[in-house]
């Protein structure tokens, strides 16, 4: 069997909810995409000569940096929902865990807006 | 939740240090979670102007802030190198015990190395974290 995740469903033998694999796949497809923009963004900032106003700002503005930084903005809420989800449904009980669940959704979705609206404003203001 | 036969209770294995990297995956990515939080405040806050990155620059000095800045990069330098162990055991490799013990005090030493050298660039060299 090719699909990873649909193997390991058939191991599983559980009946599904039609969602896990989807969960699974994002989850690794994400890890990989984050395997590099991570050290990509980790490095960036590392390079730069200090932290002031002017590196940083300069280091943003550059149009392939806003792209791969909307990237990885994405990535990561998108990883980290996975995650969080995870997390919320083994340890959260009872009518807390929808609510968790919807909070956590809400919030990830919330941040991933508010860093791509930030590179993009950079982006368009610079000269 | 119905009543299902429990699995053999966590804590009848002897601690092996396999099951610490396990666990600390998940802490490790709860932690950034929260760096996430963070990370939109900085590029907010550059993309605020000179005055609103000012302002963030002086709260990221506090010394709990940095404490969390500090715990944010080894946390991303472990999920990161641990991820790896995730994805290469996906593929069905190296998940013998005597592999994942290796694979695993591997994560280790790239862990210390690579977040000696970011904390090292970010607070020594940078001066104060952004």
């Amino acid at each position: 069997m090719s699909d990873p995740a649909r193997a390991l469903s058939a191991v599983l033998g559980r009946g599904s909810a039609h969602e896990g694999a989807h969960h699974w796949r994002a989850q690794r497809l994400t890890a990989v995409a984050l395997l590099l923009l991570g050290p990509w963004f980790a490095i960036s900032m590392a390079r730069l000569p200090d932290f002031s106003y002017g590196s940083v700002h300069g280091f943003l503005s550059g149009l392939c940096n806003s792209a791969l930084l909307c990237l990885l903005a994405a990535c990561l809420c998108w990883h980290s929902q996975l995650g969080v989800q995870v997390v919320i449904e083994d340890y959260v009980k009872g009518a807390l865990r929808m609510a968790a669940l919807i909070v956590s959704a809400f919030l990830h979705v919330l941040l991933a807006v508010l860093a791509v609206l930030a590179v993009l404003r950079v982006a368009f203001t610079a000269h | 939740m119905a009543h299902r036969p429990l699995s053999p209770h966590v804590f009848i294995y002897r601690f092996a240090y396999t099951m610490a990297l396990s666990i600390l995956h998940r802490a490790t990515g709860m932690l950034l979670s929260l760096g996430i939080v963070m990370l939109v405040a900085f590029l907010l806050s550059a993309a605020g102007g000179g005055d609103s990155y000012e302002r963030f620059a002086h709260f990221a000095g506090y010394l709990p802030v940095r404490i969390f800045i500090a715990g944010c990069i080894v946390a991303f330098c472990y999920h990161l190198s641990n991820g790896v162990r995730h994805l290469f055991w996906d593929l069905s490799w190296g998940m013998e015990r005597a592999q994942a013990r290796r694979s695993g005090a591997i994560v280790v030493v790239v862990t210390v190395i690579a977040s000696a050298l970011l904390l090292w660039v970010f607070f020594a060299r940078h001066g104060v974290a952004p």
